[in-house]
């Protein structure tokens, strides 16, 4: 992977808001253009290595559908431009970007601004 | 604010509810429903004895009332109602003033003034209170018998055996659903039910009940008896119009409440709808016309008088697994004139009778047992009076084709109903299609809630969908998705041709974009199926279960299945399986094919409870690839006294020549060691079964949902050219196959079929025999057992933890205990 020294900024409605930024690890532990699951609290948190777009992504881990702990094993693509996680269990897939729900209608997920700094990649929460 | 009372809260009182509310806010709405819980899906009420409880059953949760605005009384019967001062009054006393008042009281089991009929162990098939008591008392029974051969009592039957009791059905006609069936059609279906284990009395009177406390017998009118421990009456239904009756309103002489085609009582202030009913000397047993009752009341109410109930046709199928019933339009005939075309196949058990008019122009009605597949098709060329084609027998003889269903739904105007559950119209669909842009099933049933119901339209609406995509010149080309404008065939070349190893190197080359949860595993199975590399190399384009070499269960946790070929295990290896398993408290099951699964593993176990297999000396079993399962065998010469080879010899080898062979989905096969066929070989990919002169080879077979049997390729070839021919078949449904399509469904949409099959594999006519060979050699060369691989490279081994930031697992697992082992909690009841 390559070294990312410098802040990368990532298109999240509310990075602004951020009022903490935890150091959840190194940017090498994550697979490539896939995601692991961060224990932050006890808060289960998605965050996926889009190397492809070179972008990083978080959401919640959990899946709305069925109330499974999983997203961070589904896999990720586009949809028109659009990055997406797939629910390993049903298909069910969300935007990244904005957390809603692609292709069903279930309820929104939480998305999460990312930052990487010195080879750590950091998720912003606002509390 | 305009207040409406609902009596009775069934099927139809609900679907009133949605209506109104949805037509307006401005109406005060009361429920008064004399059972304890809130409407529920009578029609599918037998799926309680399949396991779906009562919650699974309502058509809304309690709190959907309360969201909406309804006020819902439940356990709460309407005992009076006074029509002078608007008001209704329940059994405990509770009193309510009305504006209008809407009758949907459903009807009760009517049961015949038989002596005995009060006595233990004698019960009707109605509400969910009603099973509760069946299920109960079914416990010390051993017999049961059903009174009525009618849909409901047919339906009532397949309960009974499913509770393990002995079921009768007694039926007072001479035959069968004798308002559904003809004397041909209800002797196919009588012949099927003896077969999933019912006996059938037709032409029985019942006489008496017979017992001192509990039900002992049944005695007939000619002498005759049928002992059984307890009996379900299911004899027709009776309206329940008793609160009509008492306050007044006209009713009809063999009960029902009498309305007009506005649903109106004789008071103008009170609606009668459903089952409670009685519109033109009919009651309508059937949920479909009181959703219509329900709807043209709903308008009324809110000011709209356009709408009149005309009446429905009495159109149903039977609801039994395994036995297909339909009866629509007007099945005997009836209409002057009318002309039958019959077909019958005593030796398959199907019978097919249309009835078509006079003029040979239209088609009336008519009867399909054994193979309703053409239901719904026909249904409509009745509603909508298609035109029949110019041989209409062409219409029952013969397989129907899809091609003949996307022909049927071309004819069909745009007013037909396709999805009754929504009532959507194929107008409706059309106009999703051509105005909104819907271009796949998913977006037609997220925009418009077509097959959201019970999903019996699904094959429709996706006809219409091809079919106006055509129209449109949007060509449907059966690309992979928006990341690849290619078929799986065309990727299989592109890969092999080109020589590319990577999912980022093809997406490169030849896609736009960065993929998605349909190309990726697509892919990931080409390249596998081509080099045959160890897939843990390019972990995140497999699907989770290649992802992580398990299969992926419910709560999030994984189940592990080492191989053992041909279900032959030493007593060694079974004591290690049960130590490990012991070990890590895993699950245990005995797997249909033949091996032992292992459920509850969570994601950091994976890699140590592999490495302790691989000591025992297991390896994968590839139970989550899309590859080769299992090969199952039975026992055959070696032990068996009827065997005529040693078909596990020949499973065990078979198995390991194609573990980890990876193909658009996963396949089967089986050998059986003489024409018993213990192994049940024809349900498989491909079925060996051992003849006096060598084996008979079957492919093509399925299990499951759909099953079919496996198609006859060669019989009596020695074992190599059995090898050989398996070789080839496999290779070329892995070359040729659309993703994710079993070999039933690749051979089903074959051009030329079993027989262009058969030129290819065993007459070589394409002249690929060869190539095919060496092929499958190849892949086989470079077998390897993934999960021996994972368990020694550090690199793949670390990618098993539940956090990436923390050693802790995962604590929102939670698990119950059932018999004795553990089981995930139910996701439903989370
Ligand atoms: C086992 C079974 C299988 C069926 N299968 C099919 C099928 O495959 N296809 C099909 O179309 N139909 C089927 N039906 C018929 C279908 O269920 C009925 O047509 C439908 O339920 C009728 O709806 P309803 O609202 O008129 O009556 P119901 O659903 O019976 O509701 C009436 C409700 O009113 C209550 N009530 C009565 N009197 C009062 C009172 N005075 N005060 C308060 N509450 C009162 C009753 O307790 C009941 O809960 C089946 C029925 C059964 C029992
Ligand atoms: S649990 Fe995620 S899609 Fe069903």
């Amino acid at each position: 992977m390559e070294s990312m020294n410098e802040l990368t900024t990532y298109t999240s409605p509310n990075s602004t808001d951020v009022a903490h930024w935890y150091r959840a690890a190194r940017t090498t532990d994550f697979p490539e253009n896939g995601g692991a699951c961060v224990k932050y609290g006890d808060q289960q948190i998605a965050v996926f290595n889009f190397s492809r777009r070179a972008e990083w992504y978080a959401c919640q881990n959990l899946c709305p559908h069925k109330m499974q702990m999983v997203l961070s094993r589904g896999m990720i693509g586009t949809a028109s431009g659009e990055a997406k996680v797939a629910c390993p269990f049903h298909k069910k897939t969300f935007s990244l970007h904005t957390g809603q729900c692609l292709n069903a209608e279930e309820a929104s997920i939480t998305v999460y601004p990312v930052k990487v700094v010195d080879g750590f990649v950091y998720i912003g929460f606002t509390a | 604010m305009k207040h409406v009372i609902l009596v009775g809260n069934g099927m139809t009182s609900f679907k009133l509810c949605e209506k109104l509310r949805k037509l307006s806010g401005d109406i005060r709405i009361t429920v008064y429903g004399e059972e304890i819980r809130p409407a529920y899906d009578r029609v599918h009420l037998s799926e309680y004895f399949a396991g779906k409880t009562a919650d699974d059953l309502l058509m809304a949760p309690r709190g959907w009332y309360h969201e909406q605005g309804i006020t819902l009384h439940t356990g709460e019967l309407v005992t009076e109602i006074d029509r002078a001062n608007k008001t209704i009054r329940t059994h405990h006393g509770i009193t309510d003033h009305y504006d209008y008042l809407v009758l949907a009281t459903g009807s009760g089991a009517f049961v015949p003034p038989l002596e005995g009929v009060a006595l233990d162990g004698v019960f009707v098939y109605r509400t969910i209170e009603d099973l509760n008591q069946i299920i109960e008392y079914g416990r010390h029974s051993r017999t049961a018998a059903v009174l009525g051969g009618g849909l409901l009592g047919l339906e009532a039957a397949k309960a009974l055996v499913d509770l393990n009791l002995e079921a009768h059905v007694v039926e007072f006609a001479p035959r069968l659903m004798p308002r559904q069936l003809d004397d041909a059609g209800a002797m196919i279906l009588a012949h099927k039910l003896t077969e999933i284990g019912i006996t059938v009395h037709t032409g029985k009177a019942t006489k008496r009940i017979a017992g001192d406390d509990r039900i002992t017998a049944l005695e007939f009118a000619d002498g005759t008896a049928l002992p059984v421990d307890m009996l379900v009456i299911s004899a027709g239904i009776r309206p329940r119009d008793e609160v009509a009756k008492a306050c007044g309103l006209a009713v009809h002489g063999r009960g029902g409440i009498l309305v007009d085609d506005y649903l109106r009582t004789s008071d103008e202030h009170i609606f009668a709808i459903g089952e409670a009913a009685v519109h033109n000397n009919m009651v309508y047993g059937l949920v479909a016309p009181g959703y219509d009752m329900a709807d043209v009341v709903a308008r009324q109410l809110t000011g709209d008088l356009s709408k009149t109930f005309t009446g429905f046709d009495m159109s149903t199928k039977l609801k039994l697994l395994g036995v297909d019933v339909g009866s629509f339009g007007d099945p005997f005939g009836e209409t002057p004139g009318s002309i039958p075309i019959a077909f019958q196949d005593r030796c398959n058990g199907v019978y097919k009778r249309i009835n078509i008019s006079a003029d040979r122009k239209h088609l009336l009605g008519g009867i399909l047992v054994g193979d309703a597949s053409q239901y719904n098709i026909f249904h409509q060329m009745v509603a909508n009076k298609i035109p029949l084609p110019a041989q209409p027998e062409s219409l029952i003889i013969g397989t129907p084709g899809k091609e003949d269903e996307g022909a049927g739904v071309k004819s069909l105007p745009d007013t037909a109903q396709i999805c009754s559950c929504e009532n959507i119209t194929k107008g409706d669909l059309i106009s999703q299609i051509r105005d909104h842009g819907a271009r796949t099933i998913d977006e037609l049933k997220k925009t418009t809630k077509a097959c959201t119901g019970c999903g019996g339209c699904t094959p429709l609406v996706n006809d219409v969908l091809k079919m106006t995509l055509e129209g449109l010149g949007v060509v449907v080309k059966k690309t992979l998705c928006e990341h690849f404008a290619f078929t799986r065939q065309d990727l299989y070349d592109i890969i092999k041709i080109e020589g590319i190893r990577t999912y980022d190197a093809l997406l490169d080359k030849h896609g736009v974009g960065d993929g998605c949860e349909i190309c990726k595993p697509a892919v990931a199975s080409l390249l596998a199926s081509i080099w045959n590399e160890v897939i843990a190399e390019q972990a995140t384009i497999q699907d989770t279960n290649d992802r992580f070499l398990a299969n992926i269960q419910r709560g999030g946790t994984y189940s592990v299945v080492p191989r053992i070929a041909g279900g032959e295990i030493t007593p060694k290896k079974l004591m290690a399986i049960g130590r490990i398993a012991e070990k890590y408290n895993l699950y245990t099951k005995i797997t249909g094919g033949q091996r032992i699964d292992m459920f509850g593993a969570q994601v950091h176990e994976l890699p140590l409870i592999w490495e302790e297999l691989i000591q025992e000396g297991f390896e994968s079993g590839h139970a989550y690839g899309k590859s080769l399962r299992t090969i199952k065998s039975c026992v055959g010469s070696t032990w068996c006294r009827y065997g005529v080879q040693d078909s596990v010899s020949f499973a065990v080898f078979i198995e390991n020549r194609y573990k980890g062979l990876r193909a658009p989905h996963k396949f089967k096969g089986a050998v059986s060691g003489c024409i018993r066929e213990c192994a049940e070989a024809q349900s498989k990919d491909f079925g060996i079964i051992a003849t006096e002169k060598g084996w008979n080879l079957y492919v093509c077979g399925n299990g499951g949902a759909r099953p079919q049997h496996a198609k006859l390729l060669v019989t009596d070839v020695d074992t190599d050219t059995c090898v050989r021919l398996i070789d080839r078949f496999l290779m070329y449904y892995i070359k040729t196959a659309d993703p994710l399509t079993r070999t039933a469904t690749w051979l089903n949409k074959m051009e030329g079929g079993l027989e262009h099959l058969r030129q290819v594999v065993v007459e070589d006519s394409l002249g690929i025999g060869e190539t095919l060979e060496k092929e499958m050699a190849a892949l086989m060369a470079n077998y390897e057992c993934e999960w021996k691989k994972v368990v020694e490279t550090p690199a793949l081994r670390a990618q098993y933890r539940h956090f990436i930031n923390d050693e802790a697992s995962d604590d929102t697992l939670s698990f119950v205990d059932l018999r004795g082992q553990k089981m995930p909690t139910d996701w439903n009841r989370k």
